[in-house]
């Protein structure tokens, strides 16, 4: 067993956990943060999708005990004060879903993506998604809703977004 | 107290955003691995290496000292090697259906098939244990190749059924009175010189679902009722045949599928692990869990497809097809799924597509071999025959040296022509085939499209573009109870839908249909905010949970709108009939002087009403109501289709293909789908979408491939290659509109329509774009080594043929564990 | 799926790495980034008894310039070689390469060490550090040595990197004002290359004056096209004379054949991509 704190969603964790545990069993197992899901064993699919340290890694491909010391962020620390982040809400509105499954990875790869690059081409975004997969929707409209995403964290586009977008950095920033 | 004081708006055609998305992008869902009870136990099954193999012995002595292992149980422990494992689909009077245990007891018939079964207080111990399962095989010949398998003195993967046949299905024209003889019209072309005939052998690969929530069971054995939660699409099938199967009172099972994270047919079963899972929750009196793994899930969830096609056409020179023949092999795997064996058969009706064929036969032979079953995928049986009739139609069309759309239209069924009776016996309601081409056309820029690969012939561009088209009908809508009976398939068609007027004026919709991403939550609401007048918010669709909704046949054929969505509609106009006394009574008028109109009933010529949602609140309190009736306005409803619905469009797709490396690459997509009226056209959108992504796999990416011993190649998604957002490009969509009239709302189904249709117009499209290189046909995945073999072929300067049946290196996990495993010694960093 | 039992050290120097690996002996695995270890964990492909993570050593991550050369700490991650400024400014070709690599999330965790080390034949770094003629620094009980890209790659996933040994940096020489391109050929995103040909050229007043070549997945091990080299060099970056090099690209390779790809098939395509990758880093 190896001691490990954490900082997940925003909230502290000590635990002992044995070394082969992966960083997304310990936040379903331990935390019960189920949001995050896995989806395969190869690192493909990309559902469980977390920020670690404010990059986006797959956390099936860490080790809890890899995370010690680290900050991480799930589809469940987006929402605050009841507000969607604004790529939930994109997701929401361009119809970005259909059975879900893949939706905690997308939404946090977006994220991650509109870091990098606040203004993306429709390429640029399919790259960008490119270790994600989805079997539901044929990705058109996740690229829309990351387009949309990205019109409306711009400075100034909106007081609601730009939140949204400052919590991007809290939550996820470098 | 919610009252209707305006009217709302239609929600029928509004692009409502979805009621199920909060919980979804927020994580706030409920997988069925979710499920952590007090004292769950979880299993891992052991699994045979092998594809055929009789097990000589299972020692399970080391595992279980593995600490924290509960229990390790062989077939014989548990009875699962007694276990049938239900087919539903007999589909003729002397199909061979062998038994499918939940494990295998003396022999594996495919490689994944369970042995053992390792129960333990963590997913991990019961894996470290499984690996210590001792099993002693003694191999047999792998039975892989249809063809070969039906040939005298084949090894037989069923000794005792004595034959590789499962069955063999048969519909000819000239024999039903719905067209004349196929061999007669074959004979006659022959000897006419006006008559050309074109045979082709087309291949359906083999596909895998690939839903991306990984298949999970938890049983909890400790209430009165049995409860297993189940990653399903089809939780009442479930619990019937679990009943049936285990000789369980059915009143003592409750299956609650929950959030089930995708399916596209390929959670349509009866699973062994669910009856595994089962058999030891009940055995240890504790809640067990199972989750398989994506490489389990690859390897043992049911495949799709796998068919060798045989198709033969007699068409005038003038372009007039006189008749069509069509003899296939399908592959069952080791064992007969839930409906497997029906599958292929659906595409007995759909081989003829929207043309007018005099003569038709349709001969299907279902075939064992030692591989992992075949069962629905995603359109099922339809795909495999639009692929077939779209490949031959292209074929033909080139042979008569007419322009492929050309050809389509001179033999497609005119709009005029509906409601319209085929030669495989089915009346298409409505369509309209001109309409959607021609939109289809002007939104491709047909025109413009083929200059554009005239100039890049005429410059020998490196990178050539090709056109592909797919006119394409489907019949869904699963199903007429009678016609499902007709085909010997093993229940009905029908759907139920029950409405629960609660007394603060909301509606609870308990549905049977079974939804897994399809967006049924915010559809039927909108359909019951329109026939109740209640607010789209009002309304709570329940679904799922036996225990509610107890009456159902799930989701599956495009039919949970055109059945369920209609249960749904009926349910409402009863409720409207039970309020109606009360109204009157209320109102203090006769019920023939009341109107219903947006959620209101109103004394005709006077403003005196009631809204149904007081009507709610009335029959609660009870305090008056009429004499003779009962205070109560909830209704359920079950509907039974008189007949499937028939959706149709035109895709066309360019591709560019890079004569020099053979890459295939997305060029434009356009389809226009007639999909009947339309609920929500954002939740149609996205079905389009997603059925175009995995027909387009099918043509570009996807195979589950075998190797020579059996052993399935593309067993993780490093080898399985589905597309990613770079892969695809942005489809152009459309919609045309008949009205189906089959049912009250006008709808034809959706989920499958661009899965149904894309594949053929792909793979035309690609060879469109090599033809005149020589090449002739291309099997599917088009990959780009197939691509740049077929054109080398063409050139006469074939590759040295030397494709091993391994995986890619590159793969790194497939084909090179050894060498990690070996070669890792070093402290090498990984 | 869950790994098998191991257990974890997370040392916090080389000194310290090494002195692990002598404790841990041949069932010691090195942690790196860990996105190919992983899954085979998962996949127990590989049980090892002790799991070294190199995480936790700041003097092997970064990029720094020392002279004529750039080092690269073996533990930098791939998403920042993609960022690095120097890297960018004298040494494009592996950037390049690495902007391929996998998916965004595997980037930011994966690093330049940890691939090189683990020589993936179908790996998309050995072929550009071979190319760049990488010099690779390897610490081990006996203090630290240094071996040429050219001796470093032996054979499939098989390097110079002894028993007990670790790789702590590599180190490029500057090829600053070189044009560079990395023709990757995949069937999807996903993928791992069929073939892919690492480039980079210099060119001076449209004549190639040097060019470095090296091939994805041509062999078990990385592989120079050093006929297409030499046969550039002096040329023109015209697209005849690019494309007539380039058939030389298959020489001395011997690649595998599998259903993604014949030998004859990778060898067509190492002369196509070879012309693509030289034309574009020359454009």
């Amino acid at each position: 067993m190896a001691r490990i704190r954490t900082t997940v969603d925003g909230l502290v964790y000590e635990d002992d956990v044995e070394p082969r545990m992966l960083l997304v069993q310990y936040l379903r197992e331990r935390l019960g943060k189920t949001g995050t899901v896995i989806g395969c064993d190869t690192s493909n699919c990309g559902a469980c999708t977390v920020h670690l340290d404010g990059l986006s890694v797959k956390s099936c491909s860490v080790l809890a005990v890899q995370a010690n010391g680290s900050e991480v962020l799930t589809i469940e620390g987006l929402e605050r004060d009841g507000q969607l982040h604004p790529m939930q809400q994109a997701f929401h509105d361009n119809h970005a879903l259909q059975c879900g499954y893949c939706t905690p990875g997308m939404i946090m790869q977006s994220i991650d993506l509109l870091g990098e690059n606040p203004d993306p081409s429709e390429q640029e975004i399919r790259e960008g998604i490119e270790g994600n997969l989805c079997r539901c929707t044929g990705y058109q409209n996740i690229v829309r809703a990351v387009q949309d995403a990205a019109s409306k964290m711009k400075p100034g586009a909106s007081p609601t977004a730009e939140a949204g977008a400052k919590q991007t950095v809290a939550g996820g920033g470098a | 107290m919610t009252t209707t004081e305006n009217a709302p708006t239609q929600e029928i055609g509004r692009d409502r955003r979805r009621k199920e998305d909060r919980r979804l992008i927020t994580g706030r869902t409920r997988w069925t691995d979710n499920q952590a009870l007090t004292g769950l136990l979880h299993i891992s099954v052991v699994r045979s290496p092998f594809a055929h193999a009789e097990i000589k012995g299972i020692d399970t002595s080391a595992a279980k000292q593995v600490p924290g292992v509960v229990a390790v149980y062989t077939a014989a422990d548990l009875g699962a090697d007694q276990v049938q494992l239900p087919c539903a689909w007999p589909v003729t009077k002397d199909m061979k259906a062998p038994q499918r245990p939940a494990l295998a007891g003396s022999r594996v018939n495919f490689a994944g098939e369970g042995v053992a079964v390792v129960v333990a207080r963590s997913a991990a111990i019961a894996k470290d244990a499984a690996e210590q399962v001792e099993v002693d095989y003694d191999e047999l010949e792998p039975v892989l190749d249809m063809e070969a398998a039906l040939a005298d003195g084949a090894t037989l993967v069923h000794p005792e059924i004595g034959t590789n046949a499962n069955a063999q299905w048969v519909f000819d024209s000239g024999e039903a009175g719905s067209g004349g003889s196929v061999a007669e019209a074959l004979q006659k072309a022959e000897s006419d010189d006006d008559q050309i005939i074109v045979k082709r052998r087309f291949r359906q690969q083999r596909l895998v679902p690939v839903f991306m929530e990984p298949r999970s069971t938890v049983v909890d054995p400790s209430g009165e009722q049995l409860v297993m939660w189940s990653s399903t699409q089809v939780p009442h099938i479930l619990k019937t045949m679990l009943a049936l199967t285990l000789g369980l009172p059915e009143h003592k099972v409750r299956v609650i599928a929950p959030d089930v994270g995708g399916g596209f047919g390929g959670k349509i079963a009866v699973a062994p692990e669910e009856v595994l899972t089962l058999l030891v929750a009940q055995k240890l009196g504790k809640p067990v869990k199972w989750t398989e793994t994506r490489s389990e899930s690859l390897l043992t969830a049911h495949h799709g497809r796998d068919q060798i096609q045989d198709l033969t056409m007699s068409v005038t020179k003038d372009g007039t097809i006189t008749g069509l023949d069509v003899k296939l092999l399908a592959d069952m795997g080791a064992y007969l799924g839930l409906v497997g064996p029906g599958v292929p058969i659906l595409g007995a009706f759909m081989f003829n597509a929207i043309y007018k064929i005099p003569a038709y036969r349709f001969d299907c032979t279902n075939v064992f071999t030692t591989k992992t079953l075949t069962d629905a995928y995603r359109g099922a049986g339809r795909p495999e025959a639009t692929f077939g009739i779209e490949r031959l139609m292209d074929e033909a069309a080139l042979e008569l040296g007419m322009e492929p759309m050309e050809f389509r239209r001179k033999n497609w069924i005119k709009h005029e022509e509906f409601p319209y009776t085929t030669v495989s016996t089915l009346t298409y309601d409505t369509g309209n085939y001109e309409a959607a081409t021609d939109q289809a056309l002007q939104m491709f820029d047909y025109d413009g499209l083929r200059r554009e690969q005239q100039e890049r012939r005429e410059r020998g561009d490196v990178k050539q573009l090709g056109i592909g088209i797919s006119t394409f009908t489907e019949m869904c809508g699963l199903a007429p109870s009678r016609v499902l009976g007709s085909l010997d398939y093993g229940a009905g068609g029908w759907e139920t839908a029950a409405i629960r007027m609660l007394p603060t004026g909301k509606a609870e919709v308990v549905v049977g249909v079974s939804p897994h991403g399809q967006g049924h939550e915010t559809a039927f609401s909108q359909i019951v905010a329109d026939q109740l007048g209640v607010p789209f918010d009002d309304v709570e669709i329940l679904h799922g949970d036996t225990q509610s909704s107890y009456r159902g046949l799930d989701t599956y054929g495009s039919r949970s709108l055109a059945v369920g969505g209609i249960a749904v509609v009926k349910a409402a106009e009863k409720v409207i009939e039970k309020a109606k006394p009360i109204a009157a009574h209320m109102l203090e008028a006769s019920e023939g002087d009341l109107e219903f109109s947006g959620g209101r009933f109103t004394v005709k010529g006077t403003d005196k009403g009631v809204g149904i949602q007081d009507i709610a609140l009335a029959v609660f309190a009870a305090h008056d109501y009429p004499e003779g009736i009962e205070p109560d306005i909830d209704a359920h409803a079950t509907f039974d289709p008189e007949n499937f619905s028939f959706p149709h469009g035109t895709h066309l797709c360019a591709v560019e293909v890079d004569t020099e490396t053979g890459f295939v690459q997305l060029y434009k997509y356009v389809c226009v789908d007639d999909v009947g009226n339309v609920i929500n056209p954002l939740i149609v959108e996205g079905q389009v979408h997603g059925g175009l992504a995995q027909g387009i796999a099918q043509a570009l990416f996807e195979e589950a491939a075998y190797d020579d011993q059996g052993t399935l190649l593309s067993g993780t998604l490093v080898d399985y290659t589905l597309p990613t957002a770079a892969d695809l490009i942005s489809f152009d969509t459309a919609n045309t509109t008949t009205a189906s009239t089959t049912n009250p709302l006008g709808v034809k189904g959706v989920g499958e329509a661009g899965t149904i249709a894309s594949t053929p117009a792909v793979v035309n499209s690609v060879l469109d774009a090599i033809r005149h290189l020589g090449v002739k046909d291309i099997d599917m995945p088009t990959t780009p080594y197939r691509v740049w073999t077929a054109i080398n072929d063409a050139k006469g300067t074939a590759g040295r043929g030397d494709e091993a049946n391994v995986a890619s290196p590159g793969a790194g996990l497939g084909s090179t564990a050894s060498d990690i495993s070996k070669g890792d010694t070093q402290g090498g960093h990984l | 799926m869950i790994p098998a039992q191991f257990d974890y050290v997370r040392p916090t120097t080389v000194e310290e790495a090494v002195q692990a690996l002598r404790d841990g002996g041949d069932d010691a695995k090195l942690l790196a980034g860990g996105q190919s270890l992983l899954p085979v964990l998962r996949l127990r492909m590989a049980d090892p008894s002790l799991i070294i993570d190199l995480g936790g050593i700041p003097e092997l991550k970064g990029v720094r310039e020392e002279g004529n050369e750039v080092v690269v700490g073996a533990m930098t991650s791939h998403y920042d070689v993609t960022r690095d400024d120097t890297l960018r400014q004298h040494v494009a070709l592996i950037q390049e390469a690495t902007k391929t690599v996998a998916d965004p999330q595997v980037r930011h965790k994966g690093t330049l060490g940890g691939a090189l080390a683990h020589a993936d034949p179908a790996g998309d770094l050995a072929a550009p550090a071979l190319a760049l003629d990488a010099q690779f620094v390897i610490a081990g009980p006996n203090g630290t040595r240094t071996v040429a890209a050219a001796d470093f790659f032996e054979d499939y996933f098989t390097t110079a990197i002894g028993e007990g040994e670790l790789l702590t940096e590599i180190r490029f020489p500057k090829y600053t004002g070189w044009g560079a391109r990395y023709e990757k050929f995949n069937r999807v995103a996903q993928a791992w290359s069929i073939v892919a040909v690492a480039a980079t050229v210099k060119v001076d007043g449209g004549t190639i004056s040097e060019a470095r070549i090296g091939l994805t997945n041509m062999a078990g091990t990385p592989v120079r096209a050093r006929a297409v080299e030499s046969a550039l060099v002096g040329q023109s970056a015209t697209e005849d004379n690019v494309r007539k090099a380039a058939q030389a690209a298959a020489e001395g390779t011997s690649p595998t054949a599998d259903a993604d790809a014949g030998s004859d098939y990778r060898e067509h395509l190492a002369r196509v991509l070879t012309g693509r990758a030289v034309l574009a880093a020359a454009g």
